[in-house]
């Protein structure tokens, strides 16, 4: 056998041993869908600027989930609740009086997230859950139903913002103008808040509700200095999302890893190499930057 | 054909959280003309369009366009923010942004027909803005991004055409170009109402001025309305401006 041969039967085998393993289908599966539709629907967030939201949305979730389970409820459900109850209350905080947004946001996601936190301590000294699955992801740990779960979650958004593209486009570049052409932008914003609800408690088994917010705002962020248009910063941002969280996985199944800071890991690493080497906007070689790069060199090789 | 729809603003009243904005604004905006909006800096103009087109609350009044409430029309409408209000560094780029002028007219879960793309084309030409359209919106200067706003605006085909300071930051050329837009708009039987706060020598290329400072102080042909009794009421003491002064 020659030495490429093997080389190649090796990696391949690396590639397929944690695939023989039901839990590592299962992890996989979620863990792509997740990178999904975290990098379309965190595009929204990064162009309006409410990656603080997305924060917000993510720490408020707890409660909800808590109390779901309580009741025997599927806790997909309760979290989605208490999430769209928060930006609910945000909003409400924010049109009523004079405290500004990000104000409202620090607020009520943090009360939201000491709620979750009590309940679940409780509970958790009659039941078997455990807080940390929740603010850190427990992926290695999701059922089948699970799988399920995300995919419908993940089907649902993904029809959304495919149907309301245009619509969409229009209202998060320039609200004013799109209520001025007649688009019912209440609405939209509120479907944009419940697409972001709906990918947070997706997200929650990957990387937990601390972490989600990596996943939500790095992949788009990273696309963003890399194509210049919303969309194909939506594909090439969930290609990076996907990309992050397989790798992430396996990075994990190997080197022994907590999956979830894996993934982000990964997804801040491939940020920051855009950020320093995007030909568009990069530090070191976009246009307009690569000057000072330039003379950089010069001074460390003053022949040139 | 309603050609000879005009906006009738009654009794219009606004506040501001809980300062009034405007006091009992009455004016009437026909069509044909170019009209522009001026006043001092926190005179109300923007919340004055703002409030014509439903886009925030009104205290008293109403404003009808033809024998409904305008903000029931906003079909009709065409509305270009302040430049300063939008994010150019949005992910966009010039077609995308000009696209948007077509979404409300092409409807719920549809794509963008063929007769939409042609209109897009026609509109940036008209604009002198075809060449760019791959551009990102972020690599335009001013100017550039203002005769974009002017193209979405056209691409919108609507009867009422309302401009939030389009002059701020913008090269000759471009000041030339919207202005000759303007005035084949009011040919074709528009309204063109247009907030401005310059008062050089551009003024002369609106026919009608709305003079207003939180209430009107005159509105009608621009000769009437630019006299040192209304200029003072709006402006207070010393302004210059080009023109006659009756």
């Amino acid at each position: 056998m020659s030495l490429d041969l093997a080389l190649n039967l090796a990696v391949l085998d690396w590639f397929f041993e944690p695939l023989q393993f039901a839990f590592m289908q299962r992890s996989l599966a979620v863990a792509i869908m997740v990178g999904v539709i975290c990098s379309v629907v965190g595009s929204y967030l990064m162009v309006q600027r409410l990656a603080l939201l997305g924060d917000a949305i993510s720490h408020s979730v707890l409660p909800g989930l808590a109390i779901a389970f309580l009741l025997g409820v599927n806790i997909f459900i309760g979290a989605f609740i208490a999430g769209v109850i928060s930006t609910v209350i945000i909003g409400w905080i924010h049109t009523r009086s004079p405290i500004k947004e990000d104000a409202a946001m620090g607020i009520v996601f943090s009360a939201f997230f000491a709620l979750g936190i009590t309940l679940i301590t409780t509970i958790q000294r009659d039941n078997k859950i455990d807080l940390n699955h929740f603010l850190f992801g427990n992926i290695l740990g999701v059922t089948g139903g699970d799988v399920r779960d995300t995919a419908i979650i993940a089907g649902l958004v993904l029809l959304a913002v495919a149907v309301l593209y245009k619509e969409l486009l229009f209202y998060s570049f320039d609200p004013l103008g799109a209520q001025a052409s007649g688009l019912p932008t209440g609405l939209l914003n509120a479907g944009l808040m419940v697409l972001i609800a709906l990918t947070v408690v997706a997200s929650m088994k990957v990387v937990g509700v601390i972490l989600v917010l990596s996943l939500l705002i790095a992949p788009g962020a990273t696309a963003y200095l890399l194509v210049p248009r919303l969309h194909q910063v939506m594909l090439l941002g969930a290609a990076i999302g996907v990309f992050s969280s397989v790798s992430g996985m396996y990075l994990s199944y190997y080197v022994n890893l907590p999956s979830g800071p894996a993934i982000v890991m990964v997804v801040s690493t491939l940020f920051a190499l855009a950020f320093l080497l995007s030909p568009r906007h990069g530090v070191l070689v976009g246009p307009g930057r690569a000057r000072p790069w330039r003379q950089l060199q010069r001074l460390l090789r003053p022949g040139l | 054909m309603v050609v000879t729809s005009k906006i009738m603003v009654d009794h219009l009243s606004v506040n501001y959280r809980d300062v009034q904005a405007l006091r009992n604004i009455n004016l009437t905006v026909r069509p044909g003309k170019v009209v522009g909006v001026f006043g001092p800096n926190g005179a109300g103009k923007s919340t004055l369009v703002k409030a014509m087109l439903g886009l925030m609350p009104v205290v008293t009044g109403r404003v009808t366009y033809g024998d409904d409430i305008l903000a029931h029309q906003l079909d009709r409408v065409a509305y270009v923010p302040q430049r300063s209000q939008i994010d150019w560094t949005f992910p966009a780029t010039v077609w995308d942004v000009v696209m948007m002028g077509r979404v409300k007219q092409t409807g719920w879960f549809k794509r963008f027909s063929a007769p939409s793309h042609q209109i897009v084309q026609d509109s940036l030409e008209r604009v002198g803005m075809a060449d760019f359209c791959d551009r990102p919106i972020g690599a335009l200067s001013g100017g550039q991004q203002q005769r974009v706003f002017l193209a979405r605006a056209l691409a919108q085909q609507a009867e009422i055409f309302c401009f939030d300071e389009p002059f701020v930051g913008v090269d000759q050329k471009t000041e030339t170009v919207i202005f000759s837009i303007f005035r084949e708009l009011a040919a074709a039987g528009k309204i063109v109402l247009v907030i401005n706060h310059d008062l050089g020598e551009s003024i002369t290329n609106f026919d009608q001025l709305i003079l207003l400072n939180k209430e009107l102080i005159a509105a009608g042909p621009r000769d009437w309305v630019l006299t040192r009794d209304h200029m003072t009421r709006a402006y207070g003491g010393h302004v210059g401006f080009f023109g006659h002064v009756a």
